[in-house]
């Protein structure tokens, strides 16, 4: 229980427990909104579109906002100090060593995926994804307002996205993660010397495989290499065959081809991480594909 | 002595330098209203008129002025804490014990700083969050949707950044861990995916650039400092500035277009 109160109130720990409040709430609060609008005719949104002057209506708005802010803010940097710990010593790597806390969920799935994906290629595909989402949204309606029933997939894509891959794992990787980056309970005291043996197996290897992903000889196994290749393969052709299932579809026209393309590869990429998440905790597997210039 | 006083501000009002500064009159009706916002170069902003659902705090929950002030708070503390800090191995940490132990009111500029930087970060994710629900990314805009992404991303390096300045345990284990992805980078990394067979060593990858070094050190101190009190802001400011006033060209907050039907 200790522990628990030390790791909540860590100075730098604060925030996330702020962000995890905030988040909650207005996951609670939006929705609330969406399902109000989505049993009448007309929005709440649309019964306020008369003009009003902005001042004193928004002026006062953001004055009154800014006074909270402002004192919030004062209060929070009276009351606690920002940390300072013992000089930089490049000689003593702390255990665990930790990155700011926004990128922790990044971090952690450094845990399943190799850095080259954990740590480039996931951030660039979320920055990029994000920019492309006006251009591959093309449901015209939910514009402006509050609702849930007449945009569900882009509404419970983005919610996956943001609630679960991104708050969940940095709370993960902020609470739960102790030294050696091994799972402790918030309450449970760190244990240092803790060594988790790790009996990873690559998939290949897996039971209705069996292939081994290195020979005798230390070269790797073509058979491995095409079992991999296959699977990589196949989770993408998913939305090649959902493509053909559903190629007659209003949707699917008016997508066109190539926003049809981005749409599917960014979600199956996203969705890729929790399925590899899953097969390391049920079946520690630890790759998908040995190549010799990467592995997935 | 009430008469005294509104006799002296209405004196004071009709005085050469009053009229120079406030170039309309005080009385409360529609059209000083519309001045008050018009004649003012940081409220004009704002349109004279909005919806009135835009003025809601349930619609917009303020996230993105929220953001913007914290912006203001980080910008004018960064700057005082500047006048206290230097970026340079030798120097960086004793200036933070300093700040920290005897410069009056530094602890209090520091902390606001640092609290101000976490506070940031959630709320710009919670403003696109709302943008998001509320589809305000759809026609007419989507491009500053994209510029919003630039400054979510420059906002996290803006973070990343500054956590290195005091130069404790804490800033250069995390900034080495974030920077140790950089190896792996696929093509430019000594680590990565094509990155050794491109000719990529330690000493030349995209991590060196950024660290001007092979690990986090001195020169990585003084680059982020850079970075951080001089480029990032710089950048940060300039979109904002288009920011703003795309949300005003794009017809103001999003609402639902009460031409159609059911909205
Ligand atoms: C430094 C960061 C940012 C600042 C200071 C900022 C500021 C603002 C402000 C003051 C508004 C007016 C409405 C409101 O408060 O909600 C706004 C609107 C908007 N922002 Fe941001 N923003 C930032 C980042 C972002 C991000 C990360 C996104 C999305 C990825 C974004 C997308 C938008 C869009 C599309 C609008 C128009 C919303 C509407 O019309 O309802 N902004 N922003």
């Amino acid at each position: 229980m200790d522990h628990l109160i030390k790791i909540i109130s860590k100075p730098d720990n604060i925030p996330i427990v702020l962000m995890l409040g905030l988040t909650v709430f207005y996951t609670w609060f939006s929705m609330r909104k969406a399902r109000r609008n989505d049993l009448q005719d007309i929005s709440e949104e649309a019964k306020l579109s008369d003009k009003v002057q902005v001042w004193p209506y928004l002026v006062k708005v953001e004055f009154l906002a800014a006074l909270l802010i402002m004192a919030i803010l004062t209060i929070w940097s009276v009351g606690l100090d920002a940390p300072l710990e013992q000089p930089a010593n490049p000689a003593l790597t702390p255990n665990p060593s930790k990155a700011p806390w926004y990128f922790l969920g990044l971090q952690e799935i450094l845990v399943y995926f190799d850095p080259w994906i954990a740590g480039v290629v996931l951030p660039t595909l979320i920055i990029v994804g994000l920019c492309a989402i006006p251009y591959i949204d093309i449901n015209p309606k939910g514009n402006g307002y509050y609702t849930f029933k007449e945009r569900p997939f882009a509404i419970l894509t983005f919610m996956f996205g943001f609630l679960v891959l991104w708050v969940s794992l940095i709370v993960l990787g902020t609470f739960f993660r102790g030294p050696g980056w091994n799972i402790f309970m918030p309450w449970q005291e760190w244990d240092t010397h803790l060594v988790v043996a790790l009996t990873n197996i690559d998939w290949s290897e897996w039971l209705p495989f069996h292939q081994p992903t290195r020979l005798v000889d230390g070269t790797l196994n073509p058979y491995a290499m095409l079992i991999g290749s296959v699977t990589v393969i196949g989770w993408y052709s998913l939305g090649v065959i959902y493509y053909f299932w559903k190629r007659k579809s209003d949707l699917m026209q008016k997508l066109g081809i190539l926003r049809y393309s981005i749409v599917a590869f960014l979600f199956l990429t996203m969705m890729a991480v929790p399925v590899k998440v899953l097969l390391r905790i049920a079946f520690n597997i630890k790759y998908i594909l040995v190549t010799p210039w990467f592995n997935i | 002595m009430i008469g005294l006083i509104d006799q002296m501000k209405e004196k004071m009002r009709r005085t050469d330098v009053y009229k120079s500064i406030f170039r309309h009159s005080y009385e409360d009706t529609q059209r000083n209203r519309a001045l008050q916002i018009v004649d003012n170069v940081f409220l004009h902003l704002h349109p004279v008129r909005v919806t009135r659902h835009a003025t809601n705090v349930g619609f917009t929950w303020g996230m993105g002025g929220i953001t913007f002030l914290l912006f203001i708070v980080l910008t004018i503390t960064g700057v005082i804490l500047m006048f206290y800090y230097r970026p340079a191995a030798e120097y960086a940490y004793d200036d933070m014990k300093f700040l920290m132990n005897d410069v009056a009111f530094g602890p209090l500029m520091r902390n606001m700083h640092r609290w101000g930087a976490h506070a940031m970060v959630i709320t710009v994710m919670l403003h696109m969050f709302r943008v998001f629900l509320t589809g305000s990314y759809k026609a007419p805009r989507q491009f500053n949707w994209v510029i919003g992404v630039i400054l979510l991303t420059l906002t996290l390096f803006l973070s990343f950044t500054g956590y290195l300045l005091p130069w404790d345990q804490l800033a250069i284990w995390a900034v080495t861990v974030g920077t140790n992805m950089a190896r792996a980078t696929p093509l430019l990394g000594h680590e990565g995916p094509f990155g050794p067979e491109l000719g990529m060593k330690i000493n030349n990858d995209v991590r060196f650039v950024l660290l001007g070094g092979t690990q986090v050190g001195p020169p990585t101190l003084l680059r982020f400092y850079v970075l951080h009190c001089i480029f990032l802001p710089l950048v940060a400011t300039i979109l904002m500035v288009v920011h703003f006033w795309r949300v005003r060209k794009d017809g103001g907050i999003s609402g639902p277009d009460t031409t159609t039907k059911k909205f």
